[in-house]
């Protein structure tokens, strides 16, 4: 038993390392391919607004129709700091992730109160109403005409203008990102959470509190979308409020249906897949059909989303393990080894009807 | 007299976008009382029914016809989507079922969209142009036709729930489905006939309020979003109450977006959803319920 322990550990940090040289070497493999490094910014933002909600969803089993909000508090809150109050970047950053929060404490408290149809009513209209605050407070946000001239952020004094610097400094913050939710799933925390999806009558009578976990989850959460938002707005120094409206937050939702919730994973899987599927769409479609204009994707999302909740409800990150498990089993491993990695595992979104 | 007739304009204008509400919102909790699901895509039924009669209509068929055969398309598009994608994940729990109706709203607007473009369409009004006066202010006869016909609907849903077979049988289902199925009654038949008229339902406020404020592919989802509103201010299986629930949401905005700003106007809907759903989650009219573990 230990011993297997020791060579998964060891296992793991081989994959960690082959992962990090990865990380490290791409941008000298694509050689400057500026397209392809945008698309993998533009991943890796997704990627942390997906794993906050991944989180949410997957194991504290909440809906959340209006994660675009938080993206869009970070966005502002950079943009107008540091363009028009002058203030760090990285000040603003944190200023934008803490707002964020309070904003998803004081919501939270009486939405997490309601369930299942209501949260997600509850939430699609805090979407809708902040996005009226985006579009609206114009003095801050430039309403619909957008806000430009936000400036880009610096590193030691060193101001990050190209593709390539941005990658590192996005997918570093994604790699943290991605470690916290690990931990976090696996410290009491995760626990509770985990009980809350099972059943949240049981778990309240074993005495866990569980409008204060989930409460807690959802300014996590909030605070990655509101992160994740501050580092767009300075990767594409323009920002208007149709980024952070209903259909954003869809778009966050299906990363997250699309990658699953069977592991912190899943966030940057369902990003990764559906922005990758996004620009394949954009470049066949046209071809096929020259008259396809403006969000004709959205056909091919919905259908993706209906059949991925058909047939393959907790994702591809569940999909993949469901596999391994069986590929574990026939070739007549020990049962020990999946016992370990099944403790860890979340369930589909949504959780149980208790 | 000024204030006055504005104010009177506003009220007429509250009503008319009220009566679209509030057919829509009476094939939510047609839905939502027979299958327990809430139907995202609600509102996009408007839409296809909106820009199908408006394509019939160019392509010459007779303007009544034109009605009848786009509330029926509706009506076999709501039945195709209850087959091929809620009956195969009606175990499934509460929340993927409301991201499945999401994903067919997403469906019906990226093929509308595809096939219409994103250009908005305009509906000649049912009967003539012409308004009427009355206390300063302007009545449009397309309005009348609106508040007449979703009154007429909710009688004649009303007369069909209490007065026919088939009416009986799903009003068995909402009250008792294990009982139901039971007394023979096949619930899976009874889903698929609740979401196809609810459909038809939303087709008919689509080509109502076409003549109004166009018709475009991204209409559905405000529209379904507010009768939303007004379905859960109404408690969401009292349909009575989410007519009244309806006019609510469509005077408010009405005064909203004439004495505040229309900008404000989704927001302040909205608020008034976040209010009720924290205040009173049953619905402004329901009575005081325990809830079951």
């Amino acid at each position: 038993m230990e011993r297997d322990e020791r060579i998964k550990g060891g296992r793991r940090r081989l994959v960690l390392l082959v992962l990090v040289a990865a990380w490290l070497g791409f941008p000298w493999l694509v050689a400057g391919n500026n397209y392809l490094l945008s698309t993998l910014i533009i991943i890796g933002v997704y990627a942390l607004v997906s794993t906050g909600m991944t989180l949410l969803m997957g194991y504290a089993g909440q809906i959340s129709l209006g994660q675009a909000a938080f993206y869009g508090v970070g966005a502002y809150t950079s943009a107008y700091l540091t363009a028009h109050a002058g203030w760090p970047p990285w000040l603003a950053m944190a200023v934008g992730a803490v707002l964020a929060a309070l904003v998803a404490f004081v919501v939270g408290i009486p939405v997490f109160r309601l369930r299942e149809h209501y949260l997600a009513l509850a939430t699609l209209g805090f979407g809708v109403i902040m996005f009226t605050l985006f579009k609206e407070w114009e003095a801050i946000t430039g309403g619909l005409n957008g806000f430009f001239g936000i400036p880009p952020i610096s590193v030691l004094g060193m101001s990050l203008q190209t593709d390539i610097q941005f990658y590192y400094l996005v997918w570093l913050f994604v790699l943290a990102g991605l470690w916290f939710a690990h931990n976090i799933v696996r410290s009491r925390v995760g626990r509770a959470l985990r009980a809350i999806h099972g059943s949240e009558v049981a778990a309240s009578s074993l005495g866990v509190n569980i409008t204060k976990y989930k409460l807690q989850i959802f300014m996590l959460s909030a605070m990655y979308a509101s992160v994740a938002g501050s580092l767009y707005a300075h990767y594409v120094t323009f920002i208007n409020p149709d980024l952070f409206g209903i259909v954003p937050s869809i778009y966050f939702l299906i990363m997250v249906v699309i990658g699953g919730t069977a592991g912190v994973w899943g966030g940057l899987v369902g990003a990764a897949v559906y922005v990758c599927l996004g620009e394949w769409l954009k470049a066949v479609v046209p071809i096929l059909m020259p008259d396809a204009g403006g969000e004709f994707e959205i056909v091919f999302f919905g259908l993706l989303l209906i059949i991925m909740l058909i047939y393959m409800p907790s994702g591809l990150t569940g999909a993949v393990q469901k596999g391994m498990k069986r590929f574990r089993t026939t070739a007549g491993s020990q049962t020990g080894t999946t016992a370990t990695t099944e403790r860890h595992e979340a369930r589909s979104i949504g959780g149980g009807n208790g | 007299m000024e204030a006055w007739s504005q104010f009177v304009q506003l009220l007429f204008s509250g009503l008319t976008i009220g009566s679209i509400y509030a057919l829509v919102a009476l094939g939510f909790v047609i839905t939502y009382s027979v299958t327990g699901i809430l139907n995202l895509a609600q509102g996009d039924f408007a839409m296809l029914g909106a820009l199908i009669c408006i394509a019939l209509v160019n392509s010459g068929v007779p303007f009544v016809l034109a009605i009848g055969l786009s509330m029926m398309a509706a009506m076999v598009i709501g039945g195709l989507f209850e087959r091929l994608a809620i009956q195969p994940a009606r175990h499934s729990s509460v929340a993927v079922l409301i991201i499945i109706t999401i994903g067919a709203s997403f469906v019906f607007r990226g093929i509308a969209l595809l096939v219409w473009g994103t250009d908005p369409y305009a509906l000649r009004p049912f009967a003539g142009g012409g308004s009427l006066s009355m206390f300063g202010a302007v009545l449009q006869w397309q309005s009348v036709w609106a508040i007449v016909i979703s009154l007429a609907s909710f009688i004649g849903l009303h007369l069909f729930f209490h007065r026919t077979y088939f009416g009986k049988a799903v009003t068995a289902c909402v009250i008792n489905p294990f009982a139901a199925r039971l007394m023979g009654i096949d619930i899976r038949k009874m889903s698929l006939g609740a979401i196809a008229v609810s459909a038809g339902l939303g087709a008919l406020a689509g080509i109502v309020i076409a003549p109004i404020s166009g018709a475009s592919y991204d209409m559905g989802i405000m529209i379904g979003l507010k009768a939303f509103i007004a379905a859960v201010v109404g408690g969401l299986t009292n349909a009575p109450a989410a007519i009244a629930g309806a006019f609510l949401v469509g005077l408010l905005e009405s005064f909203a977006e004439g004495y505040l700003s229309s900008g404000y106007k989704d927001a302040v809907s909205f608020g008034l959803l976040l209010l009720v759903l924290f205040v009173m989650p049953n619905g402004l009219f329901a009575k005081m319920t325990g809830k079951r573990v």
